[in-house]
C-alpha cells in the first residue's frame, strides 16, 4: 500500500534487490580499505538506523512526540553491561541478555507511557524530555550507597558477542579474507537490522499499525472506531522502547565501554532528526535519514580540515563547529523544501500538501 | 424489546449537571429523535451513551445489560456506533481508508469488503472519491463518510449527532434520505438534531429536551402537531 515501489517490473526488482544485497555484503571490505575506523562508523550507523526505526514507531506511526528516546538505548546498554562485565562479575551470553535488555527497556517504555497517556504534542514532548534526563542522571548517580552503575566513570571491559570460543571482537581470516572484529560485528548487526526492518514493515500494515494511524489522526474518533487507545498507545511506547533497548545492548558490546555521557539529550534529538529528515512514518525514509545523518557528519569530519589547510594553509574553524553548522543548514533547507522528509509517507505527503482547491 | 434504555440518567460536565435525570428508550428497529435547542444537553446525553463520559452503570441499559461508564471502544464491539458531532473523519486518510478504519473491530475480511461495496452503493458520491483524502471532501461528503464509516462496524444501534450541522439545505435533504434508508435496512437509530422539523419528519418517535430535562415525548407526528413544539422549534419554518 505504502511501500516504495522502486522497480516497476518484478525481474528488475529482484535484480535490484540482489545488487543491493551484494553491495551491503561487500561494503565492510571496501570501507576497511579506507581504514577500520570507517567500518566502526558503519556499525554505529546501523545502530542509529535501528534506533530510528524504534523511534519511528512512537513518533511516525503513533504520532507521539518522544524527546527522551535515548533513555531506552541507555537502559538497554546498561542492562547488557551489568550482566556481561567484570563490574558484577556476571558473564551471560549475548543472545540471553540482548532480549533481556529489550524487555527491560520495554518495561521502561510502559513506565513512561502509562502516566503520559493523556498528554499530547508539546506536553508529551516535555515530559519525555524530562524522562530522558532523569534516566541519565540516575545512571550518573547510582554509584552510592550501593554501586550499581559506577557513576560517571561508566562500565568498562564489557564482554563482546561470542559463541563459545568464537569472539566477535577478534581478528580472523576466513577464505583468505581478513575479518577484523568490526567487520564481524557488521554482519550480525546487518542481520538484526534486516529483521528490524521486516518487523517495522509488517507492523505498519497490521491491525495495530492501522490503529496507530487512527490515533495519530484523531484520538476521539479512533476510540469511536472501537480502538482501545490506552492499550495501543502503550504498545507503541513499549515496542519503540524495546528497539532502543536492543540497540543499546549491541552498542555496549561493540564499544566495550559505556558511560552516561553517551546518552545525553543531543543524542535523542539526533535520532529524532533522522526520523524527521528521512520521512516520519516511512520505514525506507527513516533508514535513509539515519544513514545520511550518520555518515555525512563523519565525512565532513575527514574532509573539512584538509580542505581548510589546502585553501588557507591552516585550520580557521574547528571541524566540529563546521560540522554542526552544515548539519543545521541542511536541516533548515530540508524543512523549507521537503518538509515531509526525503521519502515521505503517503499520509504525511497529503498532510503537508497545500489544501485542495476543489473543496466544494 | 428495548435496545436502549436510559433511567434517570444524570451527567455532570466539570461540576455542571448538564443532564439532570432523564428517561428515554429506543426499541429495536426504531428511529427515534432527540430534539432541543443549543445547550439543552442532547450531545452530552449521546456522549454518555457512547461511553465518552462517566455515568452510573445502571443509568444506561443496552441490549439487556447495564453499560453506563463502559468505555467507548468496548461498546463499538457490542454494536453501538456513534457518528460524532462535527463528523470526526480522519482527514489525512482517503475515503476508503476511513471506511476500512470503521471495520477495525471486525475480522471477517470478505464480509467487510461486501459492506464496503454496500456503503459505496448507499453513497455513490463516496465511491467516486474513494481515493481522495477525507479532509478535502466537502462537508456533506464528510458527513456521508462518517455515517458510512459507522455502518462499517455493522452496528445494532447507531447514534447520530447533528448530521445536518453546517450543511447546505440540499445536502441536508440528501443526508436525511440516507438516514431513512439505513433505518429501513433494520439499523436502530437515535438521532440528535437541532433541525426539529426534519428530525421529526423522518422519526417514529421523538423526545424534546430543555436544560437537561425531557419536557415532551411521543410519536413524532403528534409532536409535529403539538402547539408548544410548533411555537418553540418549528416557528419560523411554517
Amino acid at each position: 500500500m505504502r511501500g516504495v515501489n522502486m522497480f516497476a517490473k518484478p525481474q528488475a526488482k529482484w535484480v535490484g534487490v540482489a545488487l543491493i544485497a551484494i553491495a551491503l555484503i561487500a561494503l565492510p571490505f571496501a570501507l576497511a580499505a579506507a581504514g577500520t575506523a570507517w567500518v566502526r562508523i558503519a556499525n554505529l550507523a546501523i545502530l542509529f538506523v535501528f534506533l530510528s526505526l524504534g523511534l519511528n514507531i512512537v513518533v511516525g506511526f503513533a504520532g507521539l512526540l518522544d524527546l527522551g528516546y535515548i533513555a531506552f538505548y541507555a537502559v538497554g546498554a546498561y542492562a547488557y553491561a551489568l550482566l556481561a562485565s567484570p563490574h558484577f562479575d556476571l558473564h551471560f551470553p549475548f543472545w540471553v541478555i540482548l532480549p533481556i535488555g529489550g524487555l527491560v527497556a520495554c518495561l521502561f517504555g510502559v513506565l513512561l507511557g502509562a502516566p503520559t497517556l493523556k498528554l499530547r504534542g508539546d506536553y508529551l514532548a516535555i515530559v519525555t524530555l524530562g524522562f530522558g534526563e532523569i534516566v541519565r542522571i540516575f545512571l550518573n548517580n547510582l554509584s552510592q550507597p550501593v554501586n550499581i552503575t559506577n557513576g560517571p566513570q561508566g562500565i568498562s571491559r564489557i564482554d563482546p558477542f561470542s559463541f563459545g570460543s568464537f569472539s566477535f571482537s577478534d581478528n580472523e581470516n576466513f577464505f583468505g579474507l581478513a575479518f577484523s572484529g568490526p567487520i564481524k560485528y557488521y554482519y550480525i548487526l546487518l542481520a538484526l537490522l534486516l529483521l528490524a526492518i521486516v518487523v517495522n514493515l509488517r507492523l505498519q500494515h497490521s491491525r495495530i499499525g492501522r490503529a496507530w494511524e487512527a490515533i495519530r489522526e484523531d484520538e476521539v474518533a479512533a476510540r469511536a472506531m472501537g480502538i482501545d487507545t490506552t492499550r495501543i498507545k502503550l504498545l507503541a511506547f513499549a515496542m519503540g522502547a524495546s528497539f532502543g533497548g536492543i540497540a543499546g545492548g549491541m552498542f555496549a558490546a561493540i564499544q566495550g565501554f559505556i558511560s552516561p555521557e553517551s546518552f545525553v539529550l543531543v543524542e535523542s534529538i539526533m535520532v529524532l532528526s533522522m526520523v524527521v529528515l528521512g520521512g516520519m512514518g516511512n520505514v525506507w525514509g527513516v533508514v535513509l535519514g539515519a544513514v545520511l545523518l550518520s555518515f555525512v557528519p563523519e565525512l565532513l569530519r575527514y574532509t573539512v580540515e584538509p580542505l581548510q589547510k589546502s585553501l588557507f594553509g591552516r585550520s580557521i574553524i574547528e571541524p566540529e563547529v563546521i560540522r554542526m553548522l552544515l548539519f543545521g543548514l541542511a536541516l533548515v533547507l530540508m524543512m523549507l523544501y521537503r518538509p515531509a522528509g526525503l521519502l515521505p509517507s503517503a499520509v504525511r505527503k497529503r498532510e503537508l500538501a497545500k489544501p485542495d482547491a476543489d473543496n466544494a | 424489546m428495548n435496545l436502549l434504555e436510559l433511567t434517570r440518567l444524570e451527567v455532570a460536565y466539570g461540576g455542571i449537571r448538564a443532564v439532570k435525570g432523564i428517561d428515554l428508550h429506543v426499541r429495536k428497529g426504531e428511529l427515534v429523535c432527540l430534539i432541543g435547542t443549543n445547550g439543552a444537553g442532547k450531545t452530552t446525553t449521546l456522549k454518555a451513551i457512547a461511553g465518552l463520559l462517566p455515568v452510573a452503570a445502571d443509568a444506561i441499559r443496552y441490549d439487556g445489560a447495564p453499560i453506563g461508564g463502559r468505555r467507548a471502544f468496548e461498546l463499538v464491539r457490542r454494536g453501538l456506533a456513534m457518528v460524532p458531532e462535527g463528523r470526526g473523519v480522519f482527514g489525512q486518510l482517503t475515503a476508503e481508508e476511513n471506511l476500512a478504519m470503521g471495520a477495525y473491530v471486525r475480522s471477517d475480511a470478505a464480509a467487510v469488503r461486501l459492506d464496503l461495496e454496500r456503503v459505496f452503493n448507499l453513497f455513490p458520491r463516496l465511491a467516486e472519491r474513494r481515493g481522495q483524502s477525507a479532509g478535502t471532501l466537502s462537508g456533506g461528503e464528510q458527513q456521508m463518510l462518517a455515517i458510512g464509516r459507522a455502518l462499517m462496524s455493522r452496528p445494532k444501534l447507531l447514534l447520530l449527532d447533528e448530521p445536518s450541522m453546517g450543511l447546505a439545505p440540499l445536502m441536508v435533504q440528501k443526508i436525511f434520505e440516507t438516514i431513512l434508508e439505513v433505518a429501513k435496512e433494520g439499523v436502530t437509530i437515535l438521532l440528535v438534531e437541532q433541525n426539529a422539523r426534519l428530525a421529526l419528519e423522518v422519526s417514529g418517535r421523538g423526545y424534546v429536551m430543555e436544560t437537561g430535562l425531557i419536557t415532551l415525548s411521543g410519536p413524532a407526528r403528534e409532536l409535529l402537531a403539538d402547539p408548544k413544539v410548533r411555537a418553540a422549534y418549528l416557528g419560523e419554518d411554517d
